[in-house]
């Protein structure tokens, strides 16, 4: 009982969030376009079921994802779990920390795997594409690129570095590979940058990079804290990228593969024919012998 | 009836799927790295059963709700013709959405306390609200702006890559000359301004607008528009922050 009640609370709030949009969408319906929004019926149902969704989806991971893994970062940046019981010396070494990256990593593929607005990107593209974009590779590819890039961030904030190299570099990187890259998938990838950081990452991450940046000495929680969501969103870019790369590569190297199977097959007859003449010839010979 | 129960359990299925990775990392370092037992595990076994569930519906409710009513609104501006209204709509559903984010409003606090606490603005209520209500309304203005810019480049058919490398080339140069103390909140402005709901229905508009619009190519033209909603809050912010400072 006392379940269905947050349950209302919650769905209450994402109504809320949800006003502004729906007003427009339906203020712009009826004075702009003047036309009745055709399927009303189901497209309302959908939209219930979507804040249905999203208040369920939002009351399940404060319950039970969201303490747990917050609590985790806390404890993975804590220094007795970093020293393991030893004085804790004033100067810090990056290795220190290597379960915090693990962490970061982990924490950032599967929580980018468990978005909802990237799931709706990708299915969306799958659907736009007929196909060839699969919508699981592309969720993958962007998974990998936050889980690469908040590990990336966490040493940061270790290290102490400015932000803005890092982000400037991951630019360059964006600008050479955009050359290089089939021209369909880069919107596509350009979006999948922002898509990434939402309901699920965001908190989680926030909690990292707080959970660091107050621990390590001569860190800022207020200014060093930030910049986490910052890698989220630029890695993927990248990912993605890389990955139609990677898939461009390969059918490149299919198709060489196949004309190299045909040349030497062609080969192969040649010289199998070059072989029966004479073969032939002999028997000729002995025939005529 | 029946059929309609096996698609609804396919698709809690796939959740499940969705739900794995997070399940496995969070028990792998609970037990494996920190080795401590799982805390109130009810609890945590209720919410689970509730996040598969909400992320069933939701994506049920997308497919019925969300992508139609985008893809039917981009289709009917384009035939009404009218760029004005169409510009004034991509304005409007990037500010309105924006404006009321909650992670936005999260961040416009934390960021307020920053400047405060640096002394970049008084310590005084009063200034730390207007501080974040400064920030919230830059960064939604922006995320308005982005849209339309989206909206445009579909409508004209520019290609995205000279609009979002000079993007790029104008946050570099801003980064140069901005406050160091907005910079770490100028580039998560970008990250956080995108919500699950603005997503698909923006990615609807988009989609719809370049397969209603002839010679435009969904796939080329129809995405993009939330990486300009990703790439302007940055530049407004750091723009905000000189003008602060």
């Amino acid at each position: 009982m006392e379940l269905f009640f947050e349950f209302l609370a919650t769905l209450k709030n994402t109504v809320v969030d949800v006003l502004p949009i729906l007003s427009i969408i339906l203020g712009f319906q009826l004075l702009v376009i003047r036309k009745p929004i055709p399927h009303v019926k189901q497209v309302g149902f959908g939209f219930i079921y979507v804040l249905i969704g999203l208040a369920l989806f939002l009351l399940g991971l404060e319950k039970a994802l969201f303490p747990l893994g917050k609590m985790m970062a806390e404890q993975l940046t804590a220094p007795e779990f970093i020293h393991s019981g030893e004085q804790v010396l004033k100067t810090i070494h990056w290795s220190d920390y290597t379960w915090v990256y693990v962490f970061a990593a982990a924490i950032g593929f599967s929580t980018t795997i468990a978005e909802p607005s990237l799931i709706a990107v990708a299915i969306k593209a799958e659907e736009v594409s007929g196909g060839a974009i699969n919508a699981n590779s592309l969720r993958i590819s962007v998974a990998i690129g936050v889980a690469i890039g908040i590990a990336l961030g966490s040493y940061r904030i270790v290290v102490g570095h400015p932000i803005h190299y890092y982000i400037i570099a991951g630019y360059v990187v964006v600008v050479i590979q955009t050359f290089f890259c089939p021209k369909l998938i880069v919107p596509l990838a350009y979006d999948s940058g922002g898509v990434t950081t939402s309901t699920v990452t965001v908190p989680l991450v926030a909690a990292l990079g707080l959970g660091l940046a107050s621990t390590i000495p001569g860190r800022s929680p207020l200014i060093d804290g930030f910049g986490l969501i910052a890698f989220a969103s630029l890695f993927p870019i990248i990912a993605v990228m890389a990955y139609a790369q990677l898939t461009q590569a390969k059918a490149h190297q299919a198709v060489r593969t196949i004309e190299k199977r045909k040349r030497i097959k062609i080969n192969k007859r040649k010289l199998k024919q070059k072989q029966q003449e004479p073969t032939k010839s002999s028997i000729q010979d002995k025939q005529d012998r | 009836m029946n059929q309609q129960f096996l698609v609804f359990l396919k698709a809690l299925l796939g959740s499940c799927k969705d739900l794995l990775p997070i399940i496995l990392v969070i028990a792998f370092f609970q037990f494996a790295v920190l080795q401590q037992p799982m805390p109130n595990v009810g609890d945590i076994l209720v919410g689970l059963v509730l996040v598969v569930l909400g992320l069933t519906f939701f994506i049920y409710g997308l497919e019925m709700g969300l992508f139609p009513i985008g893809e039917s609104m981009a289709q009917a501006f384009a035939k009404k013709g009218s760029i004005s209204w169409l510009l004034t709509f991509a304005f409007c559903l990037g500010f309105g959405t924006t404006v009321a984010e909650p992670s936005l409003i999260a961040v416009a606090k934390e960021a307020a306390s920053v400047a405060a606490s640096g002394g970049i603005i008084d310590d005084t209520l009063a200034s730390q609200l207007s501080y974040a209500n400064g920030l919230r309304f830059t960064v939604a203005f922006a995320v308005g702006l982005a849209i339309v810019i989206g909206v445009l480049r579909i409508i004209r058919g520019w290609p995205i890559q000279y609009l979002i490398l000079g993007g790029y080339v104008l946050v570099v140069m801003m980064t140069m000359i901005a406050p160091s103390w907005i910079i770490g909140i100028a580039y998560d402005s970008g990250g956080v301004t995108t919500s699950t709901i603005t997503v698909p229905l923006v990615t609807a508009l988009g989609v719809g607008l370049a397969s209603a619009i002839k010679g435009r190519n969904p796939m080329i033209d129809g995405f993009g528009l939330i990486a300009f909603a990703s790439l302007t809050p940055m530049i407004f912010v750091m723009l905000y922050g000189m003008v602060i400072s």
